[in-house]
């Protein structure tokens, strides 16, 4: 095998997955438009993994862990992270093989590396979802998630989709040798302008963790949980049937933001520190109960392949 | 004869879960072979990362041909009774035999079994063994419906002998069974094609695949000692990280880098565990015993012999290390500055939801210690003070991470806020023993907490109900009587277990109403924000039965709890060596919740058995309880009138009222003593006297008065005894 070129800098690493996954026959998508915890929550993931229709999507999510900001100071974790996210439906029996390749293109040489999959079953208690699959080790460094998801929103994946998620920045930092995230590069390095992830991000995952940890007025973030938990329920108990249109329209998309926006309201609160022990499973717990309420709506519609009539 | 390999090849199986997929592979298969008539002569299951393997020596070609003949109802019989029997044999009525037998005309069935080709038994076998594997969790994959544990590749099945290799031909959920198998992953890609097992091992050594487990941990482990040998280092053995990394490589490599020196001031147990749990490395350490670098295994050979490799590995390890350092330095500064600090947060960490927070439970353990501080000669504000900071830990970050390193972070910690050595050893030492080989502390202020710790456990899990049943025992209740019973046997504590229990178990109680009160007060105010009436929420009052314990009234559940420890004493001492008779004896006898005296008459009863006196002794008890019984039965009186030596016949029957006279003293005293060697050793001195009377005189005399005089002698003697041991429990 020749050596492929090493990336020169993050873009370089996103853009080789981009043109690497749609060669292999994915649709590029665009991230979602809202804020969410991981990859896994864009609908093109959370709600296409249900139904029976062949799906193969690949994407970058921003995503967003309140609780995990350090000012920009900590060389690896950030309030605000990338995760490049693959999903195909059904999994195709050599997507190991195709997942290898991946790496391949961004420049990790199988020939002196050490890969495993290691078991790790994925669990998102709060989409009601779990797979099996593994994490991926390149020389001992979780590089990847890879799972084969078996339920979404209590509904049993059939056919199932193989996932694959890359947290961009940490595979972009050893692939680059780069001991901080702040100081990766973002674009070439050697051009006029060069700019560094630091450039970037250093100074919103500063203001960010002090809003984030202090300043989220907390009254209001309960309110809009509140808010996003009643509009969901609303939206889905809506009738079909469009009196304007008088067609059949079951409205799981739009219910199903509410329920991502609840989510992160929820993220905010955590980080925020008023949630106690208690109080936590039972936010999981209703936010578990309006993801499988889209989940329910969802599959009822033509993009999950039922008949609808 | 024909050899049989069977390989089932699928993405990674998780590494904890190979060797018994092994083991149930070649139970499926071997079992339902003979079921089938398909006998075979030897059977070796393997497992890699990526391949399940039978081999299969000497299998029958075919299964031999059967017929059996089964005997069914009177052809007189009522319909019901034929159709039964048709049903059981599976034949139609027109295929029975009417034959002739003693009662009349029978059915009888001939079953009559052609033998069946090796190969179309296997595809059976198979098939069903793949389909019902018992994997403890599988999966679906694609738009298929077969379940695996993690997708299922190939399955390679081959039947061989002289004259070559024949494929055993099957489909199951597309799959057709082939003669082909892969290499390692990366270093020997591509099919590979078998024509039995030998060449399948070989084939497979050559593409860098080793086959079996053991081979790949021995290897591990020869190759790491022998890398820390050459540095004259010494790899910290653990044969359960051994077995789960030889589940993870099919080409083992052992590759030795060296820890940063900014990390090796983190204490050895933090290390070692972040080494392991998040790398899976081997600690190595000098010969003062500091861990100074790790072993990783990888799972391939490099051109540039695995450097690239070990400075990845020793990347993460630094990042992973940063964490621990980091959380190591923050948790100095808490405990420096205040302890109590992490105490206060346990209150918002739940125990358990019907025994409340962490919190509530360090309260009551605390209490219970200071009560048990005398009894081991601990200082009681000590005591308290260590129960009340042994789980401090809890709440600290390393613990959060590791949660393993409960006890052990704790002593460090506490050492840290300047808390008497004393109280550090506790923080660690009160968990302790945690398995039946682990030690039993032994400086008294551990103990008291020790033993706090591990009553308060097992008094809450009585309280709501929650005992250990057949295999099931999630919370190591078991565990925790052992812990029990060890920590008083190896002190001697003399203390009534049952007073400690009913005492504590009240206060359990009191604290588990507290919390449902306020449980119930909540419950209630939610369901009345939701408008639903309060009515649906229940929360019974605490009804205490009472039960009666030589004399003595206690909470039936503590009650419970003793049969529950005495079970585990009984196991405990037949490990030991006591037998189960003398056990049962030793229960029957008074205070027998003070498990050191428990154990103590036991000993000394067993000794005393083992020698004749005591044997012939035991048999003199016997006949003496039984005629009396025997007596008393047929009269229906009770001979329990002392009797008097006046009526004695000169001889025998004297000495015997003598003898008794002496040995009742000298018992007395020595059982108030607790000498319960000296009492036995004085019960024994009747054998003489016992065995004589029997010998000479006649208990059922002619004479009435006599006669009765003589059943009240027997029972006297028979009193004696027992107020020693109970040796009606004795077998034999």
């Amino acid at each position: 095998m020749a050596a492929i070129e090493r990336p020169k800098s993050f873009q370089d690493i996103i853009l080789r997955l981009q043109s690497y996954w749609a060669a292999k026959g994915c649709a590029i998508l665009q991230p979602y438009d809202m804020e969410v915890g991981a990859g896994t929550f864009h609908p093109a993931t959370t709600l296409r993994a249900l139904g029976s229709k062949s799906w193969a999507v690949a994407y970058v999510q921003p995503s967003r862990r309140p609780t995990d900001g350090r000012y920009g100071e900590n060389p690896n974790r950030l309030q605000h992270y990338y995760q490049y996210q693959v999903l195909i439906k059904p999994s195709p029996p050599d997507l190991q093989d195709l997942y290898l390749g991946s790496l391949e293109a961004i420049g990790i040489d199988m020939d002196m590396h050490d890969i495993r999959f290691v078991e790790d079953d994925w669990e998102s208690p709060t989409l009601g979802a779990w797979g099996l699959g593994w994490e991926v080790w390149c020389d001992g460094m979780e590089v990847s998630q890879f799972t084969y998801f078996q339920q979404v929103g209590g509904h049993d994946c059939k056919p199932v989709s193989g996932e694959l998620t890359y947290g961009l920045e940490r595979l972009a930092m050893y692939v680059l040798g780069v001991d901080h995230v702040m100081e990766m590069p973002f674009n070439d390095p050697q051009t006029e302008i060069a700019l560094s992830y630091g450039d970037i991000f250093k100074q919103t995952e500063q203001e960010y963790s002090r809003w984030n940890f202090d300043v989220a007025d907390t009254d209001v973030l309960l309110q809009h949980f509140v808010d996003a938990e009643a509009e969901c329920a609303r939206i889905l108990d809506t009738d079909a049937k469009d009196p304007k249109t008088g067609k059949h329209i079951v409205m799981a998309h739009p219910a199903y933001d509410q329920c991502i926006k609840a989510s992160h309201v929820f993220n905010l609160l955590d980080a925020r520190g008023v949630i106690s022990v208690t109080e936590r499973q039972a936010y999981i717990g209703r936010v578990r109960t309006l993801a499988k309420a889209c989940a329910d709506a969802f599959v009822t519609t033509e993009a999950a392949g039922a008949n609808v009539t | 004869m024909p050899d049989l390999l069977i390989e089932l090849f699928s993405e990674e199986i998780p590494a904890r879960m190979q060797a018994r997929a092994a083991a149930d592979l070649k139970r499926l298969v071997t079992d339902g072979m003979v079921e089938a008539g398909l006998t075979y002569g030897s059977a070796t299951a393997f497992s890699t990362p990526r391949r399940l393997a039978l081999a299969v020596e000497g299998v029958l070609a075919e299964s031999p041909a059967t017929r059996e003949e089964r005997k069914g109802p009177r052809t007189d019989a009522p319909e019901k009774a034929l159709e039964g029997f048709l049903r059981s044999t599976g034949l139609t009525k027109d295929q029975l035999e009417a034959r002739d037998d003693k009662k009349g005309q029978v059915w009888f069935a001939v079953i009559a079994r052609a033998g069946r080709p090796a190969g179309e038994i296997i595809a059976e076998v198979l098939s069903d063994t793949i389909r019902n594997f018992p994997w403890p969790k599988s999966m679906r994959w694609g738009a298929g419906s077969l379940k695996w544990v993690r997708p299922l590749q190939s399955i390679l099945c081959v039947l061989s002998d002289e004259a070559g290799a024949a494929i055993v031909d099957f489909e199951i959920d597309g799959f057709k069974p082939g003669d082909t198998t892969q290499g390692h992953r990366f270093m020997a890609p591509g099919p590979i094609r078998v024509t039995g097992f030998d060449d399948y091992a070989a084939k497979l050594r050559a593409a860098h695949v080793v086959l079996s487990a053991e081979d790949r941990a021995e290897a591990i482990w020869h190759d790491a000692t022998q890398l820390a040998f050459a540095q004259g280092l010494e790899v910290v053995e653990d044969k359960g990280l051994l077995n789960e990394v030889a589940g993870l490589v099919e080409w083992p490599v052992a590759l030795m880098g060296a820890i940063d020196t900014d990390f090796l001031e983190l204490p050895a147990e933090v290390l070692q565990t972040s080494m392991k749990e998040h790398q899976k490395f081997f600690s190595v350490k000098d010969k003062r015993g500091k861990i100074t670098h790790f072993i990783t295994i990888a799972n391939r050979e490099t051109a540039d012999n695995g450097a690239t490799i070990l400075a990845g590995n020793q990347k993460v390890l630094s990042a992973r290390l940063a964490d621990a350092k980091f959380f190591w330095e923050n948790d100095l500064r808490v405990a420096s500055v205040d302890i109590t600090q992490w105490t206060d947060a346990l209150a918002n960490v739940t125990f358990h939801n019907k025994l409340g927070s962490q919190q509530a439970r360090i309260k009551r353990v605390s209490k219970l210690a200071r009560e048990i501080a005398p009894l081991v000669g601990a200082d009681a504000d000590e005591v308290q003070t260590a129960a009340l900071v042994a789980k401090a830990d809890l709440s600290s970050e390393m613990v959060y991470e590791f949660p393993e390193l409960q006890g052990i972070m704790g002593e460090y910690y506490a050492q840290k806020a300047e808390l008497s050595d004393e109280i550090a050893a506790a923080a660690r030492e009160h968990y302790q023993p945690l398995g039946p080989s682990d030690d039993v502390p032994s400086a008294p202020v551990s103990v008291a907490v020790a033993l706090a710790d591990k009553i308060d456990t097992l008094t809450g899990f009585w309280a709501i109900d929650e005992k250990p049943t057949g295999s099931k025992d999630p919370f190591a209740l078991r565990r925790a009587a052992l812990g029990v019973i060890r920590l008083v046997l190896e002190h001697d504590l003399r203390s009534s277990t049952l007073d400690l229990m009913d005492v504590h178990l009240q206060l359990v109680k009191k604290s588990r109403s507290e919390t449902s009160t306020a449980q119930k007060r909540k419950a209630v105010n939610e369901a009345q924000e939701k408008g639903v009436g309060p009515s649906f929420v229940t929360t019974g009052p605490y009804l205490t039965a009472k039960s009666d314990f030589d004399g003595r009234f206690v909470d039936t559940i503590a009650l419970d709890l003793l049969a529950f420890i005495h079970d585990r004493l009984k196991v405990f001492l037949r490990d030991k060596g006591i037998r189960h008779d003398v056990i049962d004896a030793a229960l029957a006898m008074p205070n027998a919740d003070d498990l050191t005296l428990l154990v103590k008459r036991a000993e000394a009863l067993q000794t005393f058995l083992g020698t004749e006196d005591g044997e012939n002794l035991t048999q003199g008890f016997k006949r003496a309880h039984n005629i009396l019984k025997q007596a008393e039965e047929k009269d229906g009186v009770e001979y329990s009138y002392g009797p008097d030596p006046k009526l004695a016949e000169a001889g025998a029957e004297t000495d015997l009222f003598k003898a008794l006279d002496a040995v009742e003293a000298v018992i007395a005293t020595a059982m108030k003593k607790e000498d319960f060697g000296a009492a036995m050793a004085a019960m024994a001195t009747l054998r003489g006297p016992v065995d004589a009377f029997f010998e000479g005189v006649q208990v059922n005399a002619e004479n009435a008065i006599l006669r009765r005089n003589r059943l009240n002698l027997l029972h006297r003697i028979s009193e004696t005894c027992l107020s020693v041991a109970d040796l009606t429990r004795i077998e034999g």
